[in-house]
C-alpha cells in the first residue's frame, strides 16, 4: 500500500510559468522581426530592381536630363576603380600593422596604435569624407578618383589591422616556436609560417571589407563627387554606385528611381554574396581549426 | 621570444645557396620590425592629421560664432549667421528614440539567440542578422523613402494619432519626412550590432551561472532574466553605446528620410535635421570660407561626440572582460 499523495501545488507557480511563456514567445518574436526586415529587403529589391534591369544598365552612360533610358556603366567601372585604390592603400598598411600588433609589438606604442586603430574606426563616414577633403581635395583644386579611393582605404585600414591581428593570434605558439627551433629568425618565421598559416582568415577579412566600403555612400560625396561621364585615370571626379543610388533617389523623375532600384539591387546583391561567400568559408575554416 | 644568435646561424649551411629573398630578411629582423612599426605609426599620424585638419579648418567658425555655435538655432548661411541647435537636437532626439525601438528588440532577439534557439539554428539566424547589418547605407535610405514612408503616414501614424494623439509629441502635420522616420530607419539599421554583440556577451556567461537559479526551480525566463542577463549588463550597454555611436554618425539613409528642415519642433512628425544631414547636403553647395568653416566645425563636434561613445562602450567591454576572466 501506498501512502496517500497530497495534492501539490505545481511547481513553480502558474503565473511564472505563463510569464516564462510568453516572455520566450516574445523573444522569439524579436527575432523573427530582424529576420523578416532581411528578406523583406532582398524581396523587395529583387522586385523592383531586376524588373528595372537590362543590359544597357552594364552598357551605356546615364541619360542627360529628361531622356528616358541609359544606364551606369561609368558608376560601376567607377566603383572598382574606387575599390582598388583602396585596397592597394589600405590593405598593405592594415595588414602590416596587424603583424606588428600580434607579432612584434609590446608595451606603450602597441596600446597606442590600438586605441588609434579603434579611434579610426569609430569614425562616422561623412566625418571621413570632410577629413579626405580637406587632405586631398582643397591642396589639388578639384574631385578626384584618387581622394575618393583615399577616403575608402582609409576607412578599410582598421578592419583589415583588426582582422590581421586576430587571426595571427589565432595561430597556435607551437608552430612560432617548431620555427625558431629550426633556425629560421624571427622575420622568416613570421612571413614563411606565421601568416601563411593565418592567410585564410585575412583573405576573408579583406573580402568582408571590400564589401563594406562598396556600399559607403558619405565619404564619396565631396571626394570622388560625381561625374555623369566616364572617368579618365585617377585625376578626374568619378561616378560610383552609391552615390548614384543616392542621387537618383532623391531625383524627382520617374525614370532615375526605376534606375536606383536597379543599381541598388546589383549593389546589394555584390555586397551580399561577398559577404555569404567569406563568412561561409570563415565559418568552415574555424571548424577545421577547432578539430 | 628569443631571438637567433650569430654562431647558430653559422651553422646552418644551406642558408646561402637555397634560400632566396627571405634567407636576406634573416639579416633583417630589424627590417620587418620596421617596415610593420612604419605601417603602424602611419595609422596614429592619419588619425593625428584628421584631427588635426578638422580643428584648423574650422578655425574661422570657431572664432566668429564662439560656443554660440553649439546653443543657437539660427541657421542662415545667407547672413553668416550660424547657430547650429536643430542639426545637434535633431541628431539626439533621432539617435535616442532609435534606441528607444531597436534595444528592446535586439536584447529580445539575443536572448532568443543565446539562450533559446538551439545552437546550429541560433547560428543561422544570426548569420541572417548579421548579413542585415552589412546591407549597405543607402539601400536603407532608397527603401526609406519609397516603401517605409507609404507604410508609416498610411498604417503606422494614424492609428498612433488615434492613441497618443494628445501628446506633444504626436501634433501637428505628418508628410512622411521627419524625426519619426529617421528613427525607425536608424533602429533598422543599429537592431543587428545590438543583436549580435549582446548574443556573445550573452553565450560568454559562465554555465554556473544558470545551473545555481536552476537549481533553485526557476522557470527558463527566470533564469535568464534575473542570473544571465544582469552578469551580461556592462556588455549589453556596451553594445548599446557602439550602436548609438553609428546612429549618430549615420549619414545617407537619415538625409534620405528626414526632411532636411533646419528648425526645431517638438513634434516627433515634424520634419527636421541631424548634423551628418545638413554636411552631406550643405557641403559642396557652400560657397564663403565661413560657412564651410562652420560645416567642417559640425564634423568636429560629430567627430569629438562619437570619440567619447566609442570610448565608453569600449570601457564598458573592457570591465566584462575582465570580469569574465576573473569568474
Amino acid at each position: 500500500m501506498t501512502p496517500a499523495r497530497t495534492p501539490r501545488a505545481p511547481y513553480p507557480p502558474r503565473s511564472r510559468q505563463i510569464t516564462n511563456a510568453v516572455m520566450l514567445t516574445l523573444t522569439g518574436l524579436c527575432t523573427l522581426l530582424v529576420v523578416a526586415v532581411l528578406f523583406f529587403i532582398l524581396g523587395y529589391l529583387a522586385w523592383h530592381g531586376a524588373r528595372a534591369l537590362s543590359l544597357d544598365f552594364f552598357t551605356k552612360l546615364p541619360a542627360p536630363i529628361g531622356q528616358t533610358g541609359g544606364g551606369m556603366a561609368n558608376a560601376i567601372v567607377g566603383s572598382a576603380k574606387l575599390l582598388g585604390i583602396a585596397s592597394v592603400l589600405g590593405i598593405p598598411i592594415g595588414v602590416l600593422a596587424g603583424i606588428y600588433l600580434a607579432e612584434f609589438s609590446s608595451g606603450m606604442l602597441a596600446s597606442l596604435v590600438r586605441y588609434t586603430t579603434d579611434l579610426l574606426n569609430g569614425v562616422p563616414s561623412i566625418v571621413m569624407g570632410i577629413f579626405v577633403y580637406t587632405l586631398v581635395v582643397l591642396p589639388m583644386h578639384h574631385f578626384s578618383t584618387l581622394a575618393g579611393g583615399i577616403a575608402l582605404g582609409i576607412m578599410m585600414i582598421p578592419i583589415a589591422l583588426r582582422s590581421t591581428e586576430e587571426f595571427l593570434r589565432a595561430v597556435p605558439n607551437s608552430m612560432r616556436e617548431s620555427g625558431l627551433a629550426l633556425g629560421a629568425s624571427k622575420a622568416e618565421a613570421v612571413f614563411t609560417i606565421i601568416v601563411p598559416a593565418a592567410m585564410h582568415g585575412i583573405l576573408t577579412g579583406i573580402m568582408l571589407n571590400l564589401a563594406r566600403v562598396a556600399g559607403e555612400t558619405a565619404p564619396l560625396l565631396f571626394t570622388a563627387f560625381g561625374n555623369q561621364f566616364w572617368s579618365h585615370g585617377v585625376n578626374e571626379p568619378t561616378a560610383s554606385l552609391p552615390v548614384m543610388i543616392f542621387n537618383y533617389a532623391i531625383s524627382p523623375y520617374e525614370d532615375w528611381h526605376r534606375q536606383a532600384w536597379a543599381a541598388g539591387f546589383v549593389l546589394l546583391m555584390a555586397v551580399l554574396f561577398i559577404n555569404v561567400i567569406a563568412r561561409v568559408v570563415l565559418a568552415r575554416g574555424r571548424r577545421i581549426a577547432a578539430r | 621570444m628569443p631571438t637567433m644568435t650569430e654562431p647558430q646561424r653559422a651553422t646552418k649551411t644551406d642558408s646561402q645557396t637555397t634560400l632566396g629573398f627571405f634567407a636576406r630578411l634573416r639579416k633583417g629582423d630589424e627590417i620587418a620590425y620596421l617596415v610593420t612599426l612604419v605601417a603602424a605609426l602611419v595609422i596614429v599620424l592619419i588619425t593625428a592629421l584628421l584631427a588635426q585638419h578638422l580643428w584648423v579648418n574650422s578655425e574661422l567658425s570657431r572664432h566668429t560664432s564662439g560656443w554660440r555655435f553649439l546653443w543657437t538655432n539660427d541657421w542662415d548661411p545667407g547672413s553668416g549667421i550660424f547657430g547650429a541647435l536643430p542639426f545637434i537636437y535633431g541628431t539626439l532626439i533621432t539617435s535616442a528614440l532609435s534606441l528607444l525601438i531597436a534595444i528592446p528588440i535586439g536584447i529580445g532577439a539575443a536572448i532568443f539567440l543565446a539562450e533559446m534557439a538551439p545552437r546550429n539554428v541560433s547560428n543561422i539566424l544570426t548569420f541572417l542578422v548579421e548579413l542585415l547589418a552589412a546591407v549597405p547605407s543607402v539601400i536603407f535610405g532608397l527603401l526609406g523613402i519609397f516603401v517605409l514612408l507609404p507604410i508609416l503616414s498610411n498604417y503606422v501614424v494614424p492609428p498612433l494619432r488615434a492613441v497618443f494623439g494628445f501628446l506633444p509629441i504626436f501634433q501637428g502635420a505628418f508628410y512622411g519626412v521627419s524625426y519619426f522616420s529617421a528613427s525607425v530607419v536608424l533602429a533598422i539599421m543599429i537592431v543587428p550590432f545590438i543583436v549580435s554583440i549582446s548574443r556573445e556577451v550573452l553565450i560568454a556567461v559562465p554555465a554556473s551561472q544558470r545551473e545555481a537559479m536552476m537549481a533553485l526551480g526557476a522557470t527558463r525566463w527566470d533564469v535568464t532574466w534575473r542570473a544571465v542577463v544582469p552578469y551580461a549588463s556592462r556588455g549589453i550597454m556596451g553594445s548599446v553605446f557602439l550602436a548609438l555611436a553609428r546612429a549618430l554618425g549615420e549619414t545617407m539613409a537619415v538625409t534620405m528620410v528626414i526632411g532636411n528642415v533646419p528648425d526645431i519642433h517638438m513634434s516627433l512628425l515634424a520634419p527636421g535635421y541631424t548634423i551628418a544631414a545638413v554636411i552631406a547636403n550643405e557641403f559642396t553647395e557652400a560657397t564663403g570660407d565661413l560657412y564651410i568653416h562652420a560645416l567642417i566645425e559640425l564634423a568636429l563636434v560629430l567627430f569629438v561626440t562619437t570619440m567619447i561613445i566609442n570610448a565608453l562602450a569600449r570601457l564598458l567591454m573592457l570591465r566584462f572582460r575582465v570580469q569574465e576572466v576573473n569568474a
